[in-house]
Order: C-alpha cells, then structure tokens, then sequence
C-alpha cells in the first residue's frame, strides 16, 4: 500500500469539475462520472504508487477528470492531449477552480501530432478513450498504441469488455503485460442523442498495462 | 506552457521536417507560479533532459535567473541546484507566443498557456 488521500475526498474533488457544454458525439467526449474515475485513480496509487510524484500523461483530457485527479494526488505533473479547443478551455476553468500548477495542456491529435521526443518520456499514461464508432472503429487501440508507446512503465486505460480477448492478444504479441483490474458498469450520458434510451449501461474492463 | 514541455515538444511530425528541434520561443507573456518542489522528481529528469536547450530557452525569454551553464557533479544530491531547476523547468509558463519550428518557420501559438501542435491535413 502507498500512500494516498481518502477515496471520499477525491471523489468530492472530482465531483466538482465542470463538464463539456456541448459534448462532440465524433469526439466521443463524455466525462470519466467521478465515482468511477476516483476508484481508478484511488486504485492506481494506493496499489501500485503510480501518481505521487511522477510524469504522468492523460490521452484525450477533455474537462480533466483524470488529469486533476492525478494532480490532486500529487502527480509532479501531468500533461493533457487533447485535440479539442472547446474542451481545453473547460480544462483549464477547472485547473483554476482547484488551484493546480502541476498541470499542462498541449492541443494535438494524439493519433497524429505526437513526435517519437516523447516516447517513453511518461511514467505513468492515463487515458479514457474513445471507443470508437461505426465510423472510427478502433480508435482506442490507436490510442493504446500511442500511450504505450509514451510510457516507460504503465499505461491505466478502459476498453469495452467485448473487446477483451483481442486487447490481450494485441498487447501479449507487443510483449506487454495487460491485467484487468475491475469490470466496470460505465452509463454513457443521455448527451449522446442518437441512442434512444435515456443513458446506456456499458460493460468496461479497466487494465493496467506494464510496458 | 512549462519549460519541461518545451524541452521535449517538436515538429518532427511535420512533412519535411528531419528534427524540428529545438523549436524556438517568441514570448509575449511569461508568467512564475509556484510548485510543490519534489527534489527526487527533479534529479530524475535531469538525465532525461537536453540541457543546453533548457539553458538556451530559459535565456531567450529571459529567465535564466542563476540557472548554472551545465550540470554541475552529484547533482542528486545539491538542493540547491535541483531548486534551480525546479524553478526553471517547472514554474515558468509561458502564458501567450509562439513556438517556431526551426526548419520550416512554422509557428504554432501558445495562447493562454496552452501550445497549439495541431498540423493542417497538407502539413503531415
Ligand atoms: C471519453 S472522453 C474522456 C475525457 C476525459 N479524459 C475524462 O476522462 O473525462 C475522450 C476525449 O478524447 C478527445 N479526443 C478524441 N479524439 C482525439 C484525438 N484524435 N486526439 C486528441 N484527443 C481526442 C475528445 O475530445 C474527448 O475529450
């Protein structure tokens, strides 16, 4: 055990964060919900000590849950990718509202604009993905891709569980080490209109990758 | 956008850029704010990092403070070297300017502290 603030506080701190105004549905932008995201973060230092003082990366960091989670867990720093500019402003709103200097942003296409100067530059990679679409199938394994790629030790991520034998298949032929942590209930928001119900229940496998 | 981003940041992933590094700094606002100063987190950067492109941005926007010319001998273990570079790569933002790819010119803002390295379709 290392560690860590109590699971309460956290969730309370990211409780407060304010969300995307008009989420992108090609963006797939929906906030990590705070319950979930405290468990993950909670998890990922009291466990295993990835955040206290390390270089962490947060792939797709919309409004920042994960990000100022792992700042407010005393991340030496975390940097932000995202390609969204609306999102980075809520961002940094709410950098300001928690009082956090131990956060960047940079505005790029994760899939694109991430020169090789940053490989292995990361202890630490967070990321909630997109999942892809009917359109953009696959986009969270291009993200996979990019975060293990950045990290020169773990990578903390959610897939779909539908996607589960393939994710381990991908990641065991890269010789990385994946582990499922928690299956998750995720409710994707009523925001997204094309679905017909209210919100959705996904199944979620949330994994630490050991590079 | 803090110096240890910068130390890292190209515009390799540009087409027709071989490097892309170091990008240069056109500061228009630079602003110091203070961070918890982890000094285990600072020596293990330190290896990591191209030094004389930290020294030459620090000094192009005029922040070099008392920052040494080069890494000085068992610095793991000098507070007060580490709380230098502390400083340096960790309090310096630069809130608004621009960063400029050294082969081609292109510049990419930083507004409100944040740098823009989005590529064009025509640029990759
Ligand atoms: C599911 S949301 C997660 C947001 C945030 N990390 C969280 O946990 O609340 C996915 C985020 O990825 C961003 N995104 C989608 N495609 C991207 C790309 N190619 N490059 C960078 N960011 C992208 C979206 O704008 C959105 O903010």
């Amino acid at each position: 055990m290392y560690p860590c603030m109590k699971l309460k506080h956290l969730e309370q701190r990211l409780q407060d964060i304010s969300m995307f105004d008009k989420p992108k549905i090609v963006l797939e932008q929906y906030v990590t919900p705070s319950h979930l995201g405290s468990h993950m973060l909670y998890t990922i230092q009291s466990q295993y000590g990835d955040i206290e003082g390390k270089l962490v990366a947060d792939l797709g960091s919309g409004c920042g849950a994960l990000s100022i989670g792992a700042a407010v867990l005393n991340a030496s720093l975390v940097t932000g990718f995202e390609i969204d500019e609306d999102a980075i402003e809520i961002f940094q709103e709410n950098c300001q509202d928690h009082e956090l200097t131990n956060i960047e942003v940079i505005q790029c296409d994760v899939l694109k604009d991430i020169p090789s100067r940053f490989n292995k530059a990361f202890d630490t990679v967070l990321m909630n993905p997109p999942f892809g679409t009917k359109n953009n199938a696959g986009t969270d394994m291009k993200f996979l891709d990019t975060a293990l790629r950045l990290s020169n030790n773990v990578v903390y991520s959610l897939h779909k569980t539908s996607t589960r034998s393939f994710i381990l298949k991908h990641t065991e032929s890269l010789g990385v080490k994946a582990e499922v942590l928690a299956e998750l209930h995720y409710d994707l928001p009523s925001t997204y209109k094309f679905h017909k119900k209210k919100s959705v229940d996904i199944e979620v496998d949330f994994y630490k990758f050991s590079v | 956008m803090k110096l240890l981003t910068h130390n890292m940041l190209t515009s390799k992933c540009m087409k027709g850029v071989s490097v892309g590094y170091p990008l240069a700094i056109n500061a228009l606002d630079v602003r110091v704010s203070e961070v918890d100063f982890n000094p285990e987190f600072i020596a293990r950067m330190i290896p990591k990092l191209d030094w004389n492109v930290l020294y030459g941005a620090a000094e192009s926007i005029g922040q070099l403070k008392d920052l040494p010319r080069d890494i000085i001998e068992n610095f793991e273990s000098n507070e007060d070297f580490l709380k230098k570079v502390h400083h340096v790569l960790m309090e310096v933002d630069i809130i608004n300017g621009d960063l400029i790819c050294p082969e081609t010119g292109r510049k990419f803002p930083i507004n409100n502290g944040i740098p823009n390295m989005l590529l064009n379709e025509d640029e990759v």
